[in-house]
């Protein structure tokens, strides 16, 4: 039996494994020892229990566990990764290249240290949401410290070519810091391998707990170091202190764990039903796929329906939890960000909508969204003046709007 | 963010949209907003030229459900009024009537501008001067 709502929004977060639930369980009655504290069993048991996410969540990254710092959250992790890099290598240069398509904890971050001194590139993305490797060897100068490329896109789910752009930063001797929040345990990701410098993770993208997260720092070759913005007891290295989130951290360990078993064959799994969902919708005329379609994450599209707004659309498939590009709740009015650094036309990029697919997505649940998302979108086609328009050949361009 | 029941019950029950024929002389139409907004609103009017009385009213909303209910409230009020109870219409009448939060205001300030549009549109093709609004919204 289909239970609504149905949630499609796996990208803003997930639902916990109940695996994980239960592996955290204990950490909170019985063993809630600090993990610092050295001098009883209850420390002992919370730290021996942090040591073995450590080694979960460096399993599934293929790091050692000595490279993972706790943190809660990705965006703390983009934070102490970004402003610890212009920290540390003050004297080695300020220059950081970034994309435009960031997520706003890395934008707003380079924001702020561009206040601090910091020379900032923001370089624009191909009409298919992708940068060439090309474009940031041209922007790296003597200067250049730390190149941040996130590896999923959040709203388009394109995946960068990280690997390529971390050989250029290993060859160039620039550090690469990558946002991996949305690619981690969704896609095989190698630090080695992808010649990665510092990641952000975190463990309420798949299926872990909110309030947790990671960021990777490579300790050889290079040895990395970034300067603490949390000051304290040290933990974590020095890199950033504050009582570890142990019930927190384990769940984040099960999750990785369950991320590296089950992976393949989960991603091949989500990838039929996204293809699906997509190949259905994209039959509705005037409906576009936003960004590259090949190098993407497997359970995330992004589309578009002409002369349909994002907003209302969404409340016509109330039993179907998405996101939208439009911000028509805002006071600015401005369509999302991303969609508008690809080129895309205002219009196309308000009229939006993100399918996150996850773990306990069924084919159910597409079929119900792909007969319910038709339906709305036709029924708003049906009201839309711009489409009536549209089908009389009219050219939406040549019409001088009203702003208001 | 929720809407009201009665947001709810314009957006799935929309009241009067449709199109009328804007060649004849006793159809006024306003098409105001832009795509890039992400609100576009065409209001058209009939109007009875014996007897000045708005006898019909049809609208296509491009926006969000706030914009469409606007626009379908703003339809149903204008059939049987006159162009002088039309103009009468405040934007701050529709943000009660169908409990708009602030973020959504402009959605009925743009149903208001249409109404003016519609009626300016109606006035200009029977020879008349457009009537200016005094009000600015902001």
């Amino acid at each position: 039996m289909l239970k609504l709502p149905i949630y499609l929004d796996n990208n803003a977060t997930t639902q916990v494994d109940p695996r994980v639930f239960e592996a955290m369980t204990p950490y909170f009655l019985e063993a809630y020892g600090n993990a610092a504290s050295k001098s009883h069993p209850f420390g002992w048991k919370s730290e021996e229990a942090v040591d073995y996410a450590r080694e979960q969540i460096a399993a599934l990254i293929g790091s050692s566990e000595k490279e993972i710092i706790f943190t809660s959250g990705a965006t703390e992790s983009n934070n102490l990764a970004i402003k610890g890099v212009f920290e540390m290598y003050a004297s080695k240069g300020n220059h950081i290249i970034t994309l435009s398509t960031e997520h706003k904890a890395v934008l707003d971050t380079c924001k702020h240290l561009e206040k601090m001194g910091a020379e900032v590139t923001y370089l624009s993305v191909a009409e298919d949401g992708l940068i060439a490797v090309d474009a940031i060897a041209a922007a790296i100068k003597p200067n250049t410290i730390l190149v941040t490329v996130m590896y999923g896109n959040n709203e388009l789910g394109v995946l960068q070519p990280i690997r390529e752009i971390g050989a250029l930063c290993k060859e160039r001797g620039v550090l690469f810091h990558t946002d991996a929040t949305q690619a981690v345990g969704k896609i095989p990701v190698d630090v080695l391998a992808d010649h990665i410098d510092l990641m952000s993770f975190t463990a309420h993208k798949m299926y872990g707990p909110k309030g947790v997260g990671a960021l990777y720092v490579r300790r050889k070759n290079p040895r990395v170091k970034v300067t603490a913005q949390m000051d304290g007891g040290g933990h974590e290295r020095g890199m950033r202190s504050g009582t570890l989130n142990v019930p927190g951290i384990v769940g984040f360990g099960k999750a990785c764990e369950i991320a590296r078993l089950e992976m393949a064959e989960e991603s091949a799994r989500l990838m039929v039903m996204r293809d699906r969902l997509e190949t259905e919708l994209l039959k509705l005329e005037e409906s576009y796929l936003n960004g590259n379609k090949e190098h993407r994450l497997p359970h995330t599209s992004n589309i578009s329906f002409k002369y349909v707004e994002g907003e209302g659309l969404m409340m016509g498939i109330k039993d179907v939890a998405v996101s939208s590009g439009s911000a028509c709740t805002s006071a600015s009015l401005e369509p999302s960000y991303v969609l508008k650094s690809l080129g895309l036309d205002d219009e196309l990029a308000h009229s939006s909508l993100r399918f996150g697919l996850g773990r306990f997505t069924t084919d159910e649940e597409i079929d119900y969204t792909i007969k319910l998302v038709s339906e709305a979108v036709n029924k708003l086609r049906d009201m839309s003046p711009l489409w009536e328009m549209f089908k009389e050949g009219i050219d939406l361009k040549s019409i001088e709007w009203s702003e208001h | 963010m929720a809407y009201s029941d009665k947001v709810v019950d314009h957006y799935t029950n929309p009241r009067n949209i449709g199109t009328l024929d804007k060649s004849k002389t006793n159809v006024g139409t306003g098409l105001v907003g832009a795509p890039e907004c992400g609100d576009v609103m065409r209001l058209q009017i009939e109007v009875n030229h014996e007897t000045g009385i708005i006898e019909d009213a049809k609208f296509k909303t491009f926006g969000c459900g706030s914009a469409i209910a606007s626009s379908s409230l703003a339809t149903e009020w204008l059939k049987g009024k006159s162009i002088d109870e039309a103009l009468s219409i405040d934007n701050m009448e529709i943000v009660e009537e169908l409990a708009l939060p602030p973020v959504k205001i402009h959605c009925s300030v743009l149903a208001e501008d249409a109404i003016r549009s519609a009626i300016n549109d109606y006035r200009a093709k029977n020879g008349l001067e457009p009537i200016e609004s005094e009000k600015t919204h902001f």
